[in-house]
């Protein structure tokens, strides 16, 4: 996500750090270039003007000019810009000091109302909860039966509403059910619905006052364009919203929707969906994002992965190895079997810094199971020395994992990207690309 | 077909309101074209997710045929005329007298593939028309309950399988059910997708094979489900998609509220796939033929009508 907008910023960045001096001509150029880059990823029109004026008229401001290194000055404003958009530290559910906590899930339809409570009610049983999941979208054919299978696939809590039940007495049966079960947490998914339709928005409010629930999350499909903001606007303004999941993050999608609710909002988001598999829902970290955009990776939410893959200490060695840039094809094999785990490599190779640069690393899964097979065919000395891997070498290895030559010759070239890129993780301020200190 | 052109206004007077007043009071007679005209109109378009590249272009064509010193009254039409010509003439929904129509329905998830699955049921039935949905979304949960929903609604026959199992097996199967019922209509949904996902993808190509197996005219449509409210994503949905399954044609949902999913432009200009559907609405009736000349004076208020 969001290598398209990392791409055109870090291009317009480029040029600018190449400058000794800067003077408003330059600092204007820029800026159109930054204006085009945002309205591309689909941030809302209005968002973008303000943004670029609030940058604009900092950067033209005797913070640039004095400074000995101009170029340098106005990345650091669009980077603390782009961060106080999208909302400085993470933020996760707020908790009831009196249980049971109850979540009101709300948003367009086909946003993924229903996938992201199950998801949700999977990171909170992580996390040591006891969540009740609660249907009451009446509207959508089936949409009950789709939250019951999730719970049966998932082994989470379910209430199924009876025959004759409105969206409010199903969910107020709901909150006994959770006090019978003793759950802490409630999470009541809502039939989606148009912003424009004032029945239905009615009906949400008046779930809102008579629940009051303690989260109110929208939630927000990434591919959303400039629709964003009307629809972010009017659940807010009807509803009062706490927060925002942003979900199918797991596309292409240039995310802009992420700074446009938030920023007419001003509401924290707080989870974003990954992927189809039932845990992929993160916590949402506003400053990696920003970090991400501007192609300075986010070597800490890949940490946090293999961490929830892997133990602390091997989390711990890999960390230590991608610094000295020590990566061998074991570490690769492990990576590759920890992966599957953490979900797509692409998402995974999206995290480096620079990573905008790699677009030729996509892998499917087919293609990880032979990589896996490859490695395997391996000697120890020639997974930990790859570098004496000749000919021949290639073609027992093809012949014992029953692939080509030629897919031995391709995960040989990518490892090599791959430690090509991380020699440029380790060594921050290399050619100038990654300008900040990594965490 | 006021219908669609009623309902587009009904959710543009709500919101975007002040946008069309401004244009409004920039376009009146006696009054040159000026810059500030351009900026709000370019606003308009951006705003409506026409996105930079096609926005930039019917500006500029407006600009080179616009004079130096015309009246401003002249802009929104020779604007409108540009975005007709872009497009292109309307495309009807395939037909298949006397054979077997078969439509395979594909789209990312959420954009209401099922729902437009089973809006498309109700339309042929109405006219009369024997109908079988394939439910080959076997991933999300209950998604073959919903469409059996649709077949109960519409008196469609809805062919399933095992949650989990095999689409192409489904369509397979649906194909033969349809055949056995000498059916006129053969619907097949499948399961919501994104298109960066090439497992996904190659699935779906799968399923088309089987169907192109068959009889080699199987898909007569592909139909992409678009959500009204998606961004510049859905250029690259609507080029995956069409790599991988050779779409024939758009299905533009959810047209009722604000957003009015002006990305259509750019597949149309880019991609050159038409529209050949918008759902304005949830009830059946309301999955309708799309009309450029409605659509186009939709995309900018009332000024052009």
């Amino acid at each position: 996500m969001f290598e398209a907008l990392s791409e055109r910023l870090q291009e317009v960045f480029r040029r600018l750090r190449g400058r000794g001096r800067l003077g408003e001509a330059e600092v204007q150029e820029a800026m159109r270039e930054v204006r085009l880059a945002l309205l591309e990823a689909d941030v809302n029109f209005k968002v973008v003007k303000d943004f670029v004026a609030r940058v604009r008229e900092r950067a033209v401001g005797s913070e640039v000019l004095e400074s000995l290194t101009p170029g340098q000055t106005v990345v650091k404003i669009v980077h603390e810009e782009l961060i106080a958009l999208l909302g400085g530290a993470a933020s996760g559910l707020s908790v009831s000091p009196r249980p049971p906590t109850v979540v009101l899930l709300a948003g367009l339809q086909g946003s993924g109302k229903t996938t992201t409570t199950a998801k949700l009610a999977l990171v909170l049983r992580r996390g040591g909860k006891r969540p009740l999941m609660v249907a009451a979208d009446l509207q959508r054919p089936a949409a009950v039966e789709q939250l019951a299978a999730l719970a049966r696939q998932l082994e989470l809590a379910v209430f199924l509403p009876r025959p004759g039940d409105t969206p409010l007495t199903a969910a107020r049966a709901g909150l006994r059910e959770a006090d019978r079960l003793g759950s802490d947490t409630v999470l009541v998914d809502t039939a989606g619905r148009l912003q424009v339709d004032e029945a239905l928005m009615e009906e949400l409010a008046e779930l809102r006052r008579e629940l009051r629930p303690h989260e109110v999350l929208l939630v927000v499909d990434a591919m959303t364009g400039q629709e964003a903001v009307a629809v972010a606007e009017t659940f807010d303004r009807r509803l009062g919203i706490d927060g925002i999941v942003l979900t199918k993050l797991d596309g292409d999608a240039r995310g802009g929707a992420a700074l446009s609710v938030r920023a007419v909002t001003g509401k924290p988001i707080k989870f974003v969906g990954t992927g189809e598999k039932a845990d992929a829902l993160e916590v949402f970290h506003p400053d990696r994002l920003a970090s991400r955009i501007l192609g300075m990776g986010d070597v800490l939410t890949l940490i946090e992965r293999a961490q929830a893959g892997v133990d602390l200490r091997q989390a711990r060695e890999m960390e230590r190895k991608l610094r000295k840039n020590q990566l061998n094809l074991q570490d690769f094999l492990d990576q590759l079997r920890q992966m599957r785990r953490m979900g797509p490599l692409d998402q995974f190779v999206s995290m480096l810094p620079g990573a905008a640069k790699l677009k030729g690393l996509q892998v499917d899964e087919g293609q990880l199971t032979r990589m896996e097979a490859i490695i395997n065919s391996m000697t120890p000395r020639e997974r930990s020395e790859p570098g004496i891997i000749d000919g021949s070498r290639r073609k027992r290895i093809a012949a014992g994992s029953g692939t080509k030559v030629q897919d031995v010759n391709r995960l040989l070239r990518q490892f090599d990207q791959t430690r090509k890129l991380l020699r440029n993780v380790s060594e921050p301020g290399r050619r100038g690309r990654f300008p900040f200190p990594l965490p | 077909m006021a219908g669609m052109l009623e309902r587009f206004r009904r959710g543009l007077d709500r919101t975007r309101q002040g946008l069309t007043d401004k244009v409004k009071a920039l376009v009146s007679a006696h009054r040159a074209v000026d810059e500030e005209l351009y900026e709000a109109l370019e606003e308009i378009l951006l705003g409506a997710d026409v996105g930079v590249a096609t926005t930039q272009e019917l500006l500029g064509r407006v600009r080179d045929g616009m004079c130096r010193g015309q009246d401003s009254a002249a802009v929104l039409p020779a604007l409108g005329e540009e975005v007709r010509a872009v497009l292109g003439p309307d495309e009807a929904m395939r037909e298949e007298p006397g054979g077997l129509l078969v439509v395979l329905v594909v789209g990312v998830n959420g954009g209401g593939k099922t729902t437009t699955c089973g809006k498309l049921a109700w339309r042929y039935r109405r006219e009369g028309k024997e109908v079988v949905l394939a439910a080959a979304d076997t991933f999300r949960a209950a998604a073959a309950e919903q469409l059996s929903v649709w077949g109960e609604r519409t008196g469609a026959t809805v062919v399933r399988g095992q949650d989990g199992s095999d689409p192409a097996a489904v369509a397979y199967d649906a194909v033969r059910a349809a055949r056995a019922r000498g059916a006129d209509v053969l619907l097949v949904d499948t399961a919501g997708r994104l298109h960066t996902k090439v497992n996904l993808m190659e699935e779906l190509k799968k399923v088309r094979r089987v169907l192109a197996r068959e009889d080699a005219a199987f898909p007569q449509e592909v139909l992409l489900v678009l959500d009204a409210t998606v961004g510049q994503n859905g250029l690259q949905q609507a080029r995956l998609f069409r790599e991988a399954v050779g779409v024939t044609g758009v299905a533009l949902t959810k047209l009722d509220g604000t957003a009015r999913g002006g990305v259509v432009l750019a597949v149309r200009r880019e991609l050159a796939l038409p529209v050949k559907l918008v759902g304005l609405g949830e009830g059946p009736e309301d999955l309708q033929d799309f009309r450029r000349d409605d659509f186009t004076a939709a995309l900018f208020g009332r000024s052009t009508a």
